[in-house]
């Protein structure tokens, strides 16, 4: 019953989705609306070309002014506003519900639904139940529309200040955008599907994704995914209105704010996972699925930025509303790749065609039609052009457009086969050597501008400003390359350092300068925080990236008892190996020994697992997690007579990638609570 | 002179196959090797960092083929010869990527000179 | 005009997303397509102490099939390759990769075993030399020992009749 119960909750949703989108559209009509439209047809009539498109426009057009008319004799604006929100409140509590009841059968192990059947087990530790119903592909979509109308529902609750109108467009296009992938749901992915006959007992959830981190990544990462969606409404929401201007910046921030931060979080989870879990030693493999999660967050950073200086400068205007459509556009294109194949591997299987189809239309739906809005419009918006090179705003845009680069990088690297493929069908791979060479060159020059950018004034500034800057960092980076040359017997490593050391000192001086030289603390807003918190996030991590790419070590040998390994000064000796069992696996545990110079350092346990649910072998590292050096052994194959097979690695400094993740999402979310933030109502 | 360059050859031939290579020399190439290529059966993994059985016989015979004479090129060129352009992680400047290579610097370049452009214009107003 | 470039660029952005929907990303096209069959030489899967060289593959056409006990589609293949080898259509040579002995042969007897000669690599020796990317997979070469085909995955009874009879024909022709 609870599963019928959740696909009639689904459906309700769907149409009230629908009422959501489609009342605003009708009932709330400027007369600027209406003008700018004919402008457009008028310009496009000129053209000729476009003589039928613009009849059947027009046409369409005459009908719906009537329907408008009609409407709007029973219906007051802001009769439509207060139906809209309710619409979305409403639809966000059927969604819940739906959600709840899915959960339901997963916890309740009702395997004649066909999700809990193939995803779940009966044996299954109570959180990995949970999380099983966002561990497959109809929960975690049902869990992405969820999020979906929660920003959807969020605007009206955090929005009270809001032009009414801009609203209800805004929360009318979250509306859209839910109602495409409710259909989708309904049509293509329905998880509430039965089975019959029942089968015993599940098949549980994929091993890998058993584990706490996991748990969480997803919820996080839709957070992120699914906030940019508040800034593509609000980018529409205003193209229609034809007004974008330094307020509206200022209402767009918090949003973009906290999708950033979920989105940081949420990546940085998914490396520490794939870096303990799947025991390569990678925390970043420039694989498909973690590009296309990496793109919107350069276009959402970059939104960050240009909505600072459309907000204080009242420039970037247009930028600022296309970066909101591509961060958005390029979270459904991860969202198109992921579940339509068509970048997987060579041997994946049980990948649907048909809901790539349907994701590839609802893209091409909602963006398409968002971009043609933007080239019709794009000319209304525009805002005063020109700005001096050496200011703060010359600083952010040239790091907006650095950003911009990185990210149509990644875009190139990660499409460029898919490209080829469907141009001439020749097959290439590309991997990380491409990255390092286009890639990191472009992010190092985008450091260099992000650490000088705070240092100057808006408006108008002098070079001489960051002469401190240099006084500083010019030496001290001298320092570090050469000891990183002669010690490292790295150049390359040791300008990646110096890098981080020079963007720390930068920033640590711009936050000097913003408090008068650290006295005036307390009473600094949240946002000069978050700036410099993010910005050392930055720093931190880029050490991390660097020292790890130059000076990490791995090795990997066949062991018997007593045996070792030497990695960068470290023995790993294979000290015990011991088969057992657990609740729902059997194992092999082995101990090894790490120690240098023969003091000893930590005794890791790494395990190779045995689902014997999935029939599936799964291989568990021990790791030795310090802010310095972490070291890690891994255990695979192997019997008593020949060893074992053992991996052994090294990574110094490898925690301070995801420390400096971390505290980039902190920042971000600090600067939540920004008082600037709250006063909308006075500055309007 | 036909003779001359056979003994050359031969000597030369002689010398890459019997000069020893140290066991460290070969592991340190393996690894530089095995980074640079895809192993064929996985998401996006080198063979350098995959589990898979395959990966491990690639790993294997890249350092079979190293301890015989070849050089890093002749690997990656005799895995080349089975599995095409797909098996390299660093694709080849070739005709068909010269856009993958050259568009990021090209964006880069016009980002600038966009930059600049804009730049100057509001220097000529003010 | 330059308003319209963002949407022009998705379109053509969305137009190769389309394109890419129809193809396979599995489909790795064989680098050794008419070049001749690799030498090698491994021991029979049953008879450990016959070498097996390239020779094998020569004088009629033949067709040489990847699989192993582990692989789960070679389940599903395996009817067919049984009806196949009771037609006595082609050759048929199979490549046991990546095996133990004992359980190949255990396969094999719950089976039926419907090749002539079974080359045993378990070290993937020659599936590398072939550009193997997994089982089950299959080459196919022409009388003077050329590889002419390569199909990747299961070979279903309409996968036999419409594309690889009909080229096998051919080259019996030849």
């Amino acid at each position: 019953m609870i599963a019928e119960l959740g696909h009639y909750l689904l459906i309700l949703a769907l149409f009230t989705a629908l009422a959501q989108g489609l009342f605003p559209a009708i009932a709330i009509a400027t007369d600027k609306d209406v003008q700018s439209f004919s402008e457009a047809m008028k310009n496009a009539r000129l053209r000729g070309v476009y003589k039928y498109g613009a009849l059947i426009f027009i046409a369409l057009q005459v009908g719906f002014r009537f329907i408008q008319k009609s409407m709007q004799r029973y219906v007051s604006n802001a009769q439509a506003v207060s139906f809209v929100e309710r619409a979305a409140k409403l639809q966000f509590c059927l969604l819940a519900l739906s959600f709840a009841a899915l959960t339901a059968t997963f916890i309740a192990s009702d395997f004649s639904v066909k999700l809990a059947a193939s995803h779940s087990h009966s044996m299954k530790p109570f959180l990995y139940k949970i999380s099983g119903v966002w561990g497959n592909h109809e929960g975690s979509i049902l869990l992405w529309t969820l999020m979906l109308s929660l920003y959807g529902a969020l605007i009206p609750v955090f929005g009270k200040h809001l032009p009414p109108t801009l609203k209800a467009r805004a929360i009318g296009i979250q509306g859209l955008l839910a109602f495409g992938f409710l259909a989708f749901i309904l049509f293509t992915s329905n998880p509430f599907e039965r089975l019959n006959p029942v089968p015993s007992d599940g098949l549980g959830l994929n091993p890998l994704l058993q584990d706490p981190g996991l748990a969480i990544h997803p919820p996080m990462l839709y957070m992120g995914y699914v906030g940019f969606s508040v800034a593509f409404s609000f980018s529409i929401a205003a193209l229609i209105e034809g007004k974008v201007d330094a307020i509206w910046a200022q209402w767009l921030r918090p949003w973009v704010l906290a999708a950033w931060s979920f989105l940081t979080l949420g990546i940085m989870l998914g490396s520490l996972w794939a870096y303990y879990e799947l025991g390569w030693g990678g925390w970043w493999m420039w694989d498909p699925v973690e590009n296309v999660s990496f793109m919107p967050w350069l276009a959402g950073t970059a939104l960050l930025h240009s909505i600072m200086v459309l907000g204080t400068r009242h420039k970037l205007a247009n930028w600022t509303v296309l970066l909101g459509i591509c961060a958005f556009s390029l979270s459904l294109i991860g969202t198109f790749v992921v579940r339509s194949g068509v970048l997987v591997s060579v041997h994946s299987f049980a990948t649907d065609p048909a809901r790539g189809v349907f994701i590839l239309i609802l893209l091409m739906i909602s963006t398409g039609s968002a971009l043609t809005l933007y080239a019709l419009r794009a000319k209304t918006l525009k805002g005063p052009g020109g700005f001096e090179p050496v200011s703060r705003e010359g600083g952010l845009i040239l790091n907006n457009l650095l950003l911009a680069t990185a990210c149509a990088t990644v875009f190139i690297g990660t499409f460029y086969p898919l490209f080829m493929d469907a141009m001439t069908g020749d097959k290439i791979s590309v991997g990380k050597p491409y990255f390092d060479l286009t890639f990191a060159p472009i992010m190092s020059l985008l450091l260099i501008f992000m650490a000088a950018a705070p240092l100057l004034k808006w408006k108008k500034d002098s070079l001489q400003k960051l002469k401190t800057l240099a006084l500083f960092a010019l030496p001290l980076g001298g320092i570090i390359t050469a000891a990183a040359a002669i010690f490292g017997k790295s150049v390359l490593g040791g300008i990646g350092l110096a890098l981080a050391a020079y963007l720390a000192i930068g920033t640590l001086i711009a936050f000097a300068r913003k408090t008068q030289n650290f006295k005036n603390l307390r009473s600094q807003p949240a946002g000069t925080y978050g700036f410099v918190l993010a910005h050392l996030g930055v720093a931190i991590f880029t050490a991390g990236a660097v020292i790890m790419s130059v000076w990490a070590d791995d090795d990997i040998g066949r062991l018997k008892i007593g045996e070792k390994l030497q990695v960068s000064g470290y023995d790993y000796t294979l000290v015990d190996v011991a088969p057992g069992a657990r609740e729902n696996y059997q194992f092999l545990g082995a101990k090894v020994d790490v120690s240098k110079n023969g003091r000893a350092i930590k005794t890791l346990s790494t395990e190779q697992r045995f689902y014997p649910v999935r029939n599936m072998v799964t291989s568990e590292a021990g790791f030795h997690f310090t802010m310095g050096p972490t070291v890690f052994a891994a255990i695979s194959e192997g019997n008593v007579q020949d060893g074992w097979i053992v991996r052994a690695n090294y990574h110094p400094y490898v925690t301070w990638i995801w420390l400096g993740a971390l505290l980039m999402s902190l920042a971000g979310f600090i600067s939540l609570f920004d008082r600037r933030l709250r006063y909308t109502k006075e500055t309007a | 002179m036909r003779w001359f360059f056979s003994i050359v050859l031969i000597i030369a031939t002689s010398f890459t196959s019997f000069a020893q290579i140290t066991d460290a020399e070969v592991e340190a190439r393996a690894k530089e090797v095995g980074r640079s290529l895809r192993c064929v059966v996985c998401q996006n993994q080198s063979i350098d960092e995959s589990d898979a059985p395959l990966a491990s016989d690639m790993r294997k015979l890249v350092r079979k083929r190293l301890k015989e004479g070849d050089s890093n090129a002749e690997v990656i060129d005799y895995m080349q010869q089975r599995y095409g352009d797909y098996v390299l992680l660093k694709p080849p400047v070739q005709t068909n990527t010269y856009a993958l290579w050259f568009l990021p610097f090209l964006l880069l370049l016009c980002a600038f000179g966009w930059f600049f452009k804009v730049a100057r214009k509001a220097g000529a107003e003010s | 005009m330059r308003a319209l470039l963002p949407l022009g660029l998705f379109i053509l952005i969305g137009l190769a997303f389309a394109i890419g929907l129809t193809k396979d990303p599995r489909q790795i096209s064989s680098e050794l397509i008419n070049q001749p069959f690799p030498a090698f030489s491994l021991t029979e899967l049953y008879d450990e102490t016959q070498i097996i060289t390239e020779e094998t593959v020569k004088g009629q056409v033949s067709l040489i099939n990847v699989f192993g006990s582990w692989c789960v589609a070679c389940n599903v293949e395996h009817p067919v390759l049984m009806d196949i080898a009771k037609g006595e259509q082609v050759h048929l040579i199979g490549m046991d990769w990546r095996d133990e002995r004992s359980k190949a042969k255990r396969w094999l007897a719950k089976r039926g075993n419907p090749y002539k000669t079974i080359i045993f690599d378990d070290e993937s020796v020659l599936a590398i030399t072939l550009g193997v990317t997994g089982a089950p997979e299959s080459f196919i070469t022409d009388k003077s020992g050329q590889i002419r085909y390569k199909h990747v995955g299961v070979i279903t009874p309409q996968i036999w009749r419409e594309t690889l009879l009909p080229i096998i024909k051919a080259l019996e022709e030849e």
